[in-house]
């Protein structure tokens, strides 16, 4: 537990700390949320009719943010070969790593997405759901994309294949999260079952995205 | 000089047969050797000779190609879990970000080594960076960064010392001090493989000479 | 005291598979690969001459009904094709096979041909029956995923100089991928259903009349052979294209692999 807590604990200092990516995952989500209504037009209406979907693609689009470092920074400090040499199973780094960066760069956007919400005129009932629904589901697509980040850690500039490895893989977390979130909003639409569905995503992908994880890194190396 | 509560079990290191392929190419084959607790044991050979990926296979971070690596308990302790290896590559691991104490202390938890402020002091002033405990790792030279790998592997004793070209960016201060790091764990039964093309501050027992056949 | 793992069995399995197996399977290739491609002509030319003239046009969709003798053995095809990547790779991670390597490279852009025939046709056959060119409806939406996927896979092998770390990269991917298949699927056939009424009909459903059923099969198996032959025919092209690579890394380096002098020293 130690090993795994001083892990989650180094990255997440890293993140916050002067050329960590939390801030800019952060900024970045607000320029993509404010940009929406540029390209849509200013209706209230439709604003709160589609925000929920704005939001959550919105983070989706933020989560792949600082994905690239996260283990090409250990690879190319030399960390990842010590840490290896050190005789550590591998699947702990790639669980203490992806559970950190959710926390720095992951629950200040869920935080942030009920003020960005009154902006795209969201009900109460909306702002809460899609704030529970991004907190249920936000850390699969940091689950998701550390599998992503684990894959292109031997390469140069993985930033842009990292997006396109990971944007089909997450379509079912973005499917069931915005589905949940318009279930607790309109009567007819279920709530419950996609609500389940989506943290059962998040709790499958904190138990499988490590084991391949573990195994990119360890291929990627050799 | 070493600490007796940190002491670890006398360890001998067999090669038998050894190879190494990379990227399709055949880097080096039949390599063996045998060394035990207390000795050193020299790689030389020129670029490209292999060096380097021997003490990465030895690290556990490379497969071999073919052959065996063995690292046998001489005094027949107990089963242990952990790692018997610390490899020293051409790289320390340091978060630039981070300042030395905590980039220190990640390394002490991962080594499961709680390391205490004496630990820490002791450890870095011996390597002449004691007074840069608290500054980001970012602003050290090339040399001081090799002096914080060496505390981090004085930190937590474990036998064998895998040294990739240890010497590089060191002065002849840095460079006597590693000699005399090198010797205390040969004296408390350690092993050390360093490769190498330059001369080492400690005699080798056993050099390996890696060289190509004509 | 740890050890490290001593399997002196498997790599010199290894070795052998390296030299021997894929000059084995270039000569067996070569000759079965004609008679594959004749077997294949063969039978999409019945499928076909069956599909355009024998079957009966649809009562409702007319002759625009012949596209699903295309559409669905592409898109189904697009599914063969991904399975067999997904067992080539579990070859290439658990065996180490360089002909598992070479085998899911080989199809990934075969099975991405496929998969955009899949959405081309169905697209054009969507054209007249849903008055659009694109209607996203739950197995077409699943297809584009699958054709991303298959792009992704592509560029994230064309992504590594070293042909084997390519490979087990990929593998990683292509396994990771084969897990979430099904979940995407899934998902979207929900999302699908919340978002609009059933499709107005269902593309290659189960309820095909025998007179369309057969030609459907046959043409099945047509693409199938066809597939098939241009995999292999891919295989062969990337053993060469690494024998090439070899052989640069062979003159680029004149020294042979260095020997230890110290052979069995003891200390």
């Amino acid at each position: 537990m130690s090993l795994l807590a001083a892990i989650i604990a180094q990255t997440v200092r890293l993140g916050i700390r002067a050329g960590g990516g939390a801030l800019v995952g952060l900024i970045f989500f607000l320029a993509v949320v404010a940009v929406v209504p540029f390209g849509v037009g200013p209706d209230l209406n439709l604003l709160s009719r589609i925000g929920p979907a704005i939001l959550w693609i919105g983070v989706l689009l933020a989560s792949l943010l600082g994905l690239e470092r996260l283990f090409s920074a250990d690879r190319e400090d030399g960390s990842l070969d010590l840490y290896i040499a050190s005789g550590e199973p591998i699947v702990l780094l790639v669980l203490g790593r992806a559970v950190g960066h959710w926390l720095a760069t992951g629950l200040p956007i869920v935080v942030a997405a009920p003020v960005l919400g009154l902006m795209l005129n969201l009900s109460p009932v909306a702002l809460g759901a899609v704030t529970l629904t991004l907190f249920a589901g936000s850390p699969a697509l940091t689950f998701i994309g550390a599998v992503g980040a684990a894959l292109t850690a031997g390469l140069q500039r993985g930033g842009m294949l990292i997006a396109v490895l990971v944007l089909p893989l997450s379509v079912p977390v973005l499917i069931f999260g915005v589905m949940a979130t318009n279930g607790a909003v309109y009567d007819p639409d279920p709530f419950t079952a996609p609500f389940l569905i989506l943290c059962a995503f998040s709790l499958g992908s904190a138990v499988l995205a490590p084991l391949a994880g573990a195994l990119a890194l360890r291929v990627a190396m050799e | 000089m070493v600490n007796p509560v940190n002491r670890f079990p006398r360890i001998r290191v067999e090669a038998d047969a050894l190879s190494c392929t990379r990227g399709g190419r055949a880097i080096f084959r039949d390599i063996s050797f045998s060394i035990g607790a207390g000795r050193m044991l020299a790689v030389t050979g020129p670029n490209g000779a292999g060096k380097s990926s021997l003490l990465r296979i030895m690290a556990g971070l490379l497969e071999p190609a073919g052959g065996r690596l063995e690292f046998r308990a001489e005094s027949g302790s107990a089963e242990e879990a952990e790692s018997p290896v610390h490899y020293l590559g051409h790289l320390d691991g340091l978060k630039p970000a981070m300042s030395l104490r905590e980039n220190l202390r990640y390394w002490c938890r991962i080594y499961d080594r709680p390391a205490g402020q004496d630990d820490l002091e002791a450890a870095t002033g011996r390597l002449g960076i004691g007074h840069a405990l608290d500054l980001p790792v970012g602003v050290f030279s090339a040399g001081q960064r090799r002096r914080a790998g060496l505390a981090r592997i004085m930190l937590a004793p474990r036998p064998v010392w895998l040294l990739d070209e240890p010497t590089s960016a060191l002065d002849r201060d840095g460079e006597a001090t590693l000699g005399k790091l090198m010797d205390e764990h040969l004296q408390s039964g350690g092993v050390i493989v360093a490769a190498t093309h330059l001369d080492l501050p400690v005699r080798a027992d056993l050099t390996l000479d890696m060289a190509v056949p004509a | 005291m740890r050890q490290k793992p001593a399997r002196p069995k498997k790599n010199a399995m290894s070795v052998v598979n390296q030299l021997a197996n894929p000059t084995r399977f270039l000569s067996l290739s070569a000759r079965i690969l004609p008679w594959l491609a004749a077997a294949s002509a063969a039978v999409l030319a019945i499928g076909l001459w069956l599909a355009l003239f024998v079957a009966p046009p649809d009562y409702q969709q007319g002759d625009s009904v012949r596209i699903m003798f295309v559409h669905v053995p592409a898109a189904w095809l697009a599914m063969f094709c991904y399975t067999l990547m997904a067992l080539s790779s579990i070859g290439s991670l658990v065996w180490r096979h360089p002909l598992a390597d070479v085998s899911a490279k080989a199809a990934a852009p075969i099975g991405a041909a496929f998969t955009f025939l899949a959405l081309f046709t169905g697209s054009v056959w969507g054209k007249p029956m849903w008055g659009t060119w694109w209607v996203w409806d739950a197995r077409l939406t699943s297809v584009l995923v699958l054709f991303i996927m298959y792009l992704g896979l592509i560029a994230l092998w064309r992504a590594f100089d070293d042909p084997g770390r390519a490979g087990r990269v990929a593998a990683v991917l292509t396994l990771v991928g084969f897990v979430n298949i099904p979940i995407i699927k899934f998902s979207v056939d929900w999302w699908n259903t919340l978002h609009q009424p059933a499709s107005v009909m269902r593309l290659g459903g189960p309820t095909v009349h025998p007179s369309m059923l057969w030609p459907l099969l046959i043409m099945a198996v047509g693409f199938t052979l066809l597939f098939l032959t241009l995999h292999l025919a891919a295989m062969r092209t990337e053993i060469f294209r690494r024998r090439v690579r070899a052989a640069q890394m062979r003159a680029a380096v004149q020294p042979a692999a260095s020997v230890g002098r110290a052979v069995a020293a003891h200390g």
